[in-house]
């Protein structure tokens, strides 16, 4: 794998009109990187899903190099009917389109940061990886008091032109005084065989919301890898959705810093897997200061031979008094062959605190079925209906109602 | 001053802090094969025990210390220690408890264990450990008319190989970790307790540790047979003298449970935890497993583990038999400087198989205290449940409670649910209790001990008093 890195590295450096300095940070990434490798179970934070294992498995050789001298055409037919909105389009990590035609111009500033290198604590090689091979970049600011009227979409989409490739992307997201965003992430794959590996930064000022969509939801065989850095100031909020379903790996981690007073961070993710899918959720959540409060939530649905993890931690300093922190895992196995791992951490340095975490896995209540079925429902329907009941309470927890109707719409699940 | 205080004055003070002068035999400082031929030779240990111990070293010189646990430490040289010691009068082992050295039936006297006397009268057989040698052991014969065998280990490999052979490393082979192996080479003495089938143990067995000699690590080997349908009730207790250097403790203990056997183990440590100041203090790091071998078979842990400058031990029930049962309760509370990082495994293989998990962590002063347990149930273990309760409790904020648990799922018709909560002492509580009279070091312990009920009542009766005044001690000086 070396060589190849070296050889992609070298030309797709070529193509990038960069300073000798940022040439050798680059260099210097990529170093890292190869020193590294891919992740692997041995690091305490890979130990359920061997990033490594599992792209030698389905990928095999991945190249690096990615031609982004030509443009791709952006198929109009994949965008979200019946909700206006904001677009960032990527087709094959090359950013084809950044269209924000519902909002006032003025208020939101697009900077071209292709040179910055983003460092990012508590993170991995992949960082290293992305840092070494991403050659657009851009930071979107939203200025002080605006709010966005319409969301925004960013659509992430890969056709069948690639192949065994590795996709960097970076997107850097300031939202400053009394500012607010609301994203969606949407996936939609038609290609193969690709490691998708993102990177996204937040810088939430005071008072800012943050509200983050994340749907995977259309099946295909990329494997993803998807880092959020959130950083909240005061009274800010911050609310990450993600649901996964669609890829053959998928691995999104969220690192939310509070720092400060009143800061809140939500995260709810809801896991519907079958066949031999193997997907990830892991969240830290740092109570840095006082008055700080996160909730997490995460349901998973497993059936086949499908595998869900979630690594949840909550680190609570000892300057952040009265925080409040709360976890909350489920998940149903519905099959003898499917898996559910779960590590909800606790690390608090602080006594006046409120945290909590619970977790707990196991079938379908035969009672419940049992109870529909005596009411005249069929079997496969009632399972359908208390999954769909156990599914819903996460997708409720979606403040934004517009966009909670486009979710239950995309995946199906009715009230 | 009333008798509650005059209680606590006395105690404050690290009670057993004292050492013994009695001459010791030790082995030549440092660990090679020569080492461990010394103590196999003193012991008079036959061929295959000996093989036993130089496998174990084989393995433990390719072997890393881990270092993955919350509890940093200074790295240990393990060419520093001592890795015999025996006071010298036993090297003609006394034929009975009169020919005991007297300063050693003193020492355990003044920790509370008059072998002779007291021992009859509360009905428990017990055998003490001192340094690395077992001195003696009571109620021999009352054991022996039921065919319960009941000794130290060392004599257990000379009288009973065909039972040591079978199961000694059976549950933790010599190809385990770091300090389970090195264990497995350089352990010395510990008991070794053999319920035949069917057979009810009448009475309470116990083994009281205690290290004395300084730079001396203590590695016993504790080997429990539960055979068929029998049952047995095991308790623990450990001491040690207060020294500036840090001592290592690595033990192992072994349980087997056949068929419809159940055994209960209860351990309360109350090792040396060093000075306020975080300085001195046992290592207690100890590996303890208990294998379910047996359908309807049951292991229970149940620990309060107050002392210790570093606490490091998971006891893990493996439960390999059908409709198996594994339970742990735990209390673990640590002041001052002291670091704790404990829980459980509970690994499910057989059908029907059933665990229970209650863990109260109290931490206060500037002290640090981890939770963290592994609940795997692998894909055979149909209809298998697993109940996680782990509470924290903090007072301070500069100590830290922390709970990182291990869930793994991969039996569709298996329910797992785990809970853990963290908070402090409410003030309304406090509130409560003061304005009915108590002070403030009454109400907190009242409240703890409130806390740690459940687990409190899980041990047996004269253990339970002396551990419910340990947790009212180890607070001592932590509020107001």
């Amino acid at each position: 794998m070396k060589e190849q890195l070296q050889k992609d590295f070298d030309n797709s450096i070529k193509n990038l009109s960069l300073s000798q300095k940022d040439i050798e940070i680059k260099k210097f990434c990529l170093d890292n990187f190869i020193d590294k490798g891919f992740p692997n179970r041995k690091e305490e934070d890979w130990k359920f899903s061997d990033l490594n294992q599992i792209i030698k498995n389905n990928i095999g050789e991945l190249s690096f190099y990615n031609d982004q001298t030509s443009t791709n055409k952006v198929d109009t037919s994949v965008f979200v009917d019946g909700l206006e909105h904001n677009k960032i389009v990527f087709i094959n990590g090359r950013i084809e389109k950044i269209d924000f035609e519902y909002e006032k111009k003025d208020q939101i500033e697009i900077i071209d940061q292709s040179e910055t290198i983003n460092e990012f604590k508590n993170s991995n090689s992949l960082s290293d990886l992305n840092n070494a091979f991403t050659n657009k970049c851009f930071k979107i600011l939203v200025k002080k008091g605006y709010q966005l009227v319409k969301p925004l979409i960013i659509y992430h989409t890969t056709n069948s032109k690639i192949w065994s490739k590795n996709i960097n992307l970076r997107l850097n997201f300031e939202l400053d005084k009394d500012s607010s965003l609301r994203l969606i992430d949407l996936f939609n794959d038609t290609s193969e065989k690709n490691f998708l590996n993102i990177f996204y930064n937040f810088e939430l000022k005071e008072n800012a919301v943050l509200k983050n969509y994340k749907v995977d939801k259309f099946e295909n065989k990329n494997i993803k890898y998807s880092f959020n850095n959130i950083h909240q100031d005061k009274n800010s909020i911050s609310e990450t959705f993600i649901l996964s379903s669609g890829s053959n790996f998928s691995k999104n981690e969220i690192n939310c810093n509070l720092n400060g007073v009143y800061a809140s961070a939500f995260v709810n993710g809801v896991f519907s897997l079958n066949n031999d899918k193997h997907h990830e959720i892991r969240s830290i959540i740092n109570h840095l200061t006082e008055n700080t409060k996160s909730y997490q939530l995460i349901k998973s649905v497993l059936d086949e031979s499908s595998k869900a993890v979630y690594q949840g931690k909550i680190f609570v300093n000892s300057d952040a008094q009265k925080t409040d922190g709360y976890q909350l895992s489920k998940a149903i196995l519905l099959n003898k062959e499917s898996e559910f791992n779960a590590k909800p951490e606790l690390e608090i340095y602080a006594d006046d605190v409120k945290c909590s975490h619970g977790s707990a896995s196991g079938s379908l209540n035969e009672d419940s079925i049992f109870y529909l079925m005596s009411r005249g429902l069929s079997y496969k329907q009632s399972r359908e209906l208390l999954i769909n009941g156990f599914l819903l309470d996460v997708v409720e927890k979606i403040t934004d109602s517009e966009i909670k109707n486009l979710i239950k719409n995309m995946i199906g699940i009715k009230e | 001053m009333d008798n509650r205080q005059k209680e606590i004055n006395n105690l404050k003070d690290y009670k057993y802090g004292f050492s013994t002068d009695i001459e010791n035999i030790q082995a030549p400082k440092g660990l090679n094969e020569d080492v461990i031929k010394f103590i196999s030779n003193i012991k008079k240990e036959p061929a295959w025990m000996l093989e036993f111990r130089l496998k174990a070293f084989e393995r433990f010189k390719v072997l890393k210390e881990p270092d993955w646990q919350k509890p940093k430490f200074p790295k240990i040289d393990y060419q520093d220690l001592y890795y015999y010691s025996a006071p010298k009068s036993m090297k003609d082992k006394p034929k009975s408890l009169d020919e005991l050295d007297p300063k050693l039936l003193e020492t355990y006297k003044k920790l509370g264990i008059p072998l002779q006397e007291q021992a009859r009268l509360n009905g428990i057989a017990v055998d003490a450990v001192f340094d690395s040698v077992s001195v003696a052991t009571t109620f021999k014969d009352e054991l022996t008319k039921q065919g319960i065998i009941f000794c130290p280990i060392s004599e257990a490999i000379q009288n009973h190989p065909e039972l040591v052979k079978k199961y000694l490393g059976s549950v933790i082979p010599t190809s385990d970790h770091f300090f389970a192996t090195l264990n497995s080479a350089v352990f010395t003495d510990g008991s070794f307790v053999y319920i035949p089938e069917g057979v009810r143990c009448p009475m309470e067995l116990s083994t009281y540790f205690r290290i004395n000699a300084s730079n001396t690590g203590q590695f016993e080997r504790t080997l429990i047979i539960a055979d068929k349908g029998s049952y047995v009730s095991y308790l623990e207790g450990c001491t040690a003298p207060m020294r500036d250097e840090n001592q290592l403790h690595a033990a192992n203990v072994e349980l087997v449970a056949l068929d419809d056997a159940e055994i209960k183990y209860s351990t309360v440590q109350n090792w040396y935890p060093g000075d306020q100041d975080g300085k001195g203090g046992i290592y207690n790091f100890v590996t303890k497993r208990g294998l379910c071998k047996g359908k309807n078979s049951k292991i229970s842990w149940t620990q309060v583990e107050t002392g210790s400058a570093i606490t490091w031990k998971y006891p893990s029930c493996i439960l390999k038999g059908d409709n198996s049962v594994g339970e742990f309760y735990s209390i673990a509370i640590t002041n001052n400087h002291q670091k704790a990082d404990t829980g459980t495994k509970m690994i499910h293989l057989g059908k029907n198989t059933k665990s229970k998990i209650i863990s109260k962590g109290i931490s206060a002063g500037s002290s640090d205290m981890t939770y963290r347990g592994l609940v795997d149930i692998s894909s055979k273990a149909k209809n298998s449940t697993n109940y996680t309760q782990c509470d924290s409790l903090l007072m301070g904020n500069k100590c830290g409670a922390h709970t990182v648990p291990y869930i793994k799922n991969k039996n569709s018709e298996s329910n797992i649910a785990h809970e853990a909560t963290t908070s402090k002492i409410s003030e309304e509580q406090l509130h409560y209790c003061q304005q009915r009279g108590l002070n403030p070091e009454e109400a907190v312990g009242l409240i703890v001990n409130g806390f740690c009920r459940e687990v409190l009542q899980q041990l047996p009766m004269e253990f339970a008093v002396e551990a419910q005044k340990l947790v009212g001690i180890s607070l001592e000086g932590s509020v107001g």
